[in-house]
């Protein structure tokens, strides 16, 4: 009995090891949910979208941020957008099984995690050195870089989901390839590929690191892609490593706006994708 | 029996237009991957470029010296390589058994109706920005680690004579330990997606024999799921650490900053990323910028090997799943 009593007593504790590991995950989601709740909130006011960053000691709020940080994301996601949907299509209907195809899929999965500071200290190269100043045209470019491989993946992902029956269908009725893949393919994976593109505006809306060296900061009010532009992650950054408390206030605001645009945009495609028509 | 002739001319016209745009979209699609491409290429030379100058001036030792003097414009990487690779050591001890128990409780363990939303939620760890995890690690977690953690560790682990030296010094919260355990948070998500997803590549009958032979849940885990899964969750630990290596912001906040390599990993330090994150846009001189950029090409260097192996080890696992 022995032996039994004994297996029985470490499957419990292992058990009991992962319930607690799990607990401890979620703990930590808590957690910094909870801090961001506590501390933000409080900054969320009125002035915070509609004044600019302030210089310390003065009242002040985050609009030009918000504003830089909504246009680079856009124009990221137009630029990313069709290049990541068009490599990928590449990659699931012209290319199966082929070297070349191999190659740009392995590739792609590595930049996908390749470090973000990277891509920033790689549009500094070639964007801001060659004009000679920051602009938020290297910012968004920077973004868009880390959109591309997020939305090639899925895209590819997506369309081998798509039952070959319809584009054997579709063929058979005489239309061209070309034809097949945008009026059947897209049309049977769109769910998943817009998932992909939330999934895409999630990851780059908290972005920092790629923006230090291209978008940079700028204190006040610009519309203008081709000088230094205000964005929120690099504001939080610059105000919560500050001594001043009203810039740390300002942090913790953004912060919160932040977090939850990026979990509402999670949530949001995860619900959508799930919804998907040929997801097992 | 002329109608009979337009349409067919018509139905050539349409194959013929139909085979150009096969042509044109092919060709556009191929461009797009191929750019794919360009841009790893472009990230590779831009980096070469750029360190060349630093590279020249100080050749291999670069990589050994620990100097890092921006005013005598002597430059070495060893401290934030030897920050980068602790850390992310500390990421790692920590992480993986984490990772690995959660993934065994939405695997093994939990009741069906609460694995989606469970696997979501720690999957939305994955989904807060790093600089989140800064100024929560910053203003919240520092804090507390220099009120309880670290006294207990320097206490307890700080007197024992050989590893003590490791868990020495003033207790200030910012260090490379607050740091590791920070990223530990961060990576915990990936790794833990991908060992469940290959736990789920097991069929269910080898797992059905072993419990029909009376194995316990963990003797499956160990006995079934582990060996049959292995190498896709050292590719699983790999990504993982290749996320923890580059990981830029919520590091900076936390690790002090300091270039110079302590026993201690108590004490502050820098990684690769929080020094260019720190000090990029505000290096003058052309030998200083190009020293930084050959951090990062250091960075991109090791990334990219760990990254490449992980991906060989899921792509071999998949291989044997399909045959």
């Amino acid at each position: 009995m022995g032996v039994y009593r004994r297996r029985r007593l470490v499957n419990r504790m292992v058990m009991g090891l992962a319930v607690a590991a799990t607990a401890f995950g979620l703990l930590w989601l808590v957690l910094v949910l909870w801090t961001l709740i506590e501390n933000g909130v409080a900054a969320i006011t009125r002035a915070l979208f509609s004044q600019m960053t302030p210089p310390p000691g003065s009242a002040g709020g985050l609009l030009n941020a918000i504003f830089g940080s909504v246009v680079m994301t856009l124009i990221a996601t137009l630029i990313g957008t069709p290049t990541g949907i068009l490599a990928g299509t590449f990659l699931a209907e012209y290319s199966r099984g082929g070297r070349f195809g191999e190659v740009v899929r392995f590739i792609n999965d590595i930049l996908l995690s390749a470090p973000s500071i990277i891509v920033g200290l790689f549009v500094y190269e070639i964007m801001v050195v060659k004009m000679g100043h920051f602009s938020a045209w290297a910012g968004a470019v920077a973004l868009a870089i880390i959109v591309i491989p997020v939305v090639v993946r899925t895209t590819e992902d997506m369309l081998n989901l798509v039952p070959n029956a319809l584009r054997e269908a579709a063929s058979a009725l005489g239309s061209p390839k070309w034809k097949v893949i945008v009026m059947v393919s897209y049309r049977a994976a769109i769910q998943g590929m817009v998932t992909g593109v939330m999934l895409a505006v999630a990851r780059i809306a908290g972005e920092t690191a790629p923006l230090l060296f291209t978008a940079l900061n700028n204190q006040f009010w610009s519309t203008n892609m081709n000088g230094p532009m205000a964005n929120l992650p690099v504001v939080i950054f610059q105000f919560a490593m500050s001594p001043y408390a009203d810039w740390q206030v300002l942090a913790w605001g953004g912060a919160l706006l932040i977090t939850i645009t990026v979990l509402l945009l999670n949530i949001g495609a995860r619900a959508l994708a799930s919804w998907g028509t040929f997801k097992q | 029996m002329s109608a009979d002739i337009a349409i067919t001319t018509r139905v050539a016209e349409q194959r013929r237009r139909g085979a150009i745009g096969d042509v044109v979209f092919r060709a556009l699609t191929f461009l797009f991957a191929l750019l794919v491409l360009l841009i790893l290429g472009g990230v590779i030379v831009a980096l070469v470029e750029g360190a060349i100058p630093a590279l020249r001036t100080f050749g291999v030792s670069f990589l050994y010296a620990e100097v890092w003097n921006p005013v005598t414009e002597k430059f070495g990487a060893l401290a934030p390589i030897y920050g980068t690779l602790v850390t992310s050591a500390i990421a790692m001890l920590i992480g993986i058994p984490v990772a690995f128990g959660v993934a065994v409780f939405i695997t093994e363990i939990c009741p069906i109706q609460l694995k989606r939303p469970l696997a979501t939620m720690i999957e939305l760890l994955a989904a807060i920005p790093s600089i989140i995890y800064g100024i929560w690690g910053l203003f919240v977690f520092a804090p507390f680690v220099q009120q309880y953690i670290e006294p207990a560790i320097i206490d307890t682990l700080g007197q024992v004579p050989g590893i003590g030296a490791l868990f020495a010094g003033p207790p200030l919260g910012i260090g490379v330990l607050t740091a590791g355990f920070i990223l530990a948070i961060m990576v915990l998500p990936f790794i833990s997606s991908i060992m469940r997803d290959v736990f789920e590549t097991v069929p269910p009958m080898l797992k059905e024999s072993a419990y029909g032979l009376g194995a316990t849940r963990t003797e499956v885990v160990w006995q079934v799921v582990l060996p049959f899964t292995r190498i896709g969750v050292v590719g699983g630990v790999m990504l993982g650490l290749g996320r923890a290596l580059g990981e830029t912001m919520a590091v900076t906040f936390v690790i002090g900053n300091a270039h110079r390599i302590s026993a201690s990993i108590l004490q502050p330090g820098t990684t690769i990323s929080a020094s260019l994150a720190n000090e990029f846009t505000e290096a003058v001189g052309d030998l200083y910028l190009s020293s930084l950029i050959a951090l990062g090409l250091v960075l991109f260097v090791i990334t990219f090997i760990v990254l490449a192996i992980a991906k060989f080890m899921l792509l071999e696992l998949q291989k044997r799943a399909g045959s």
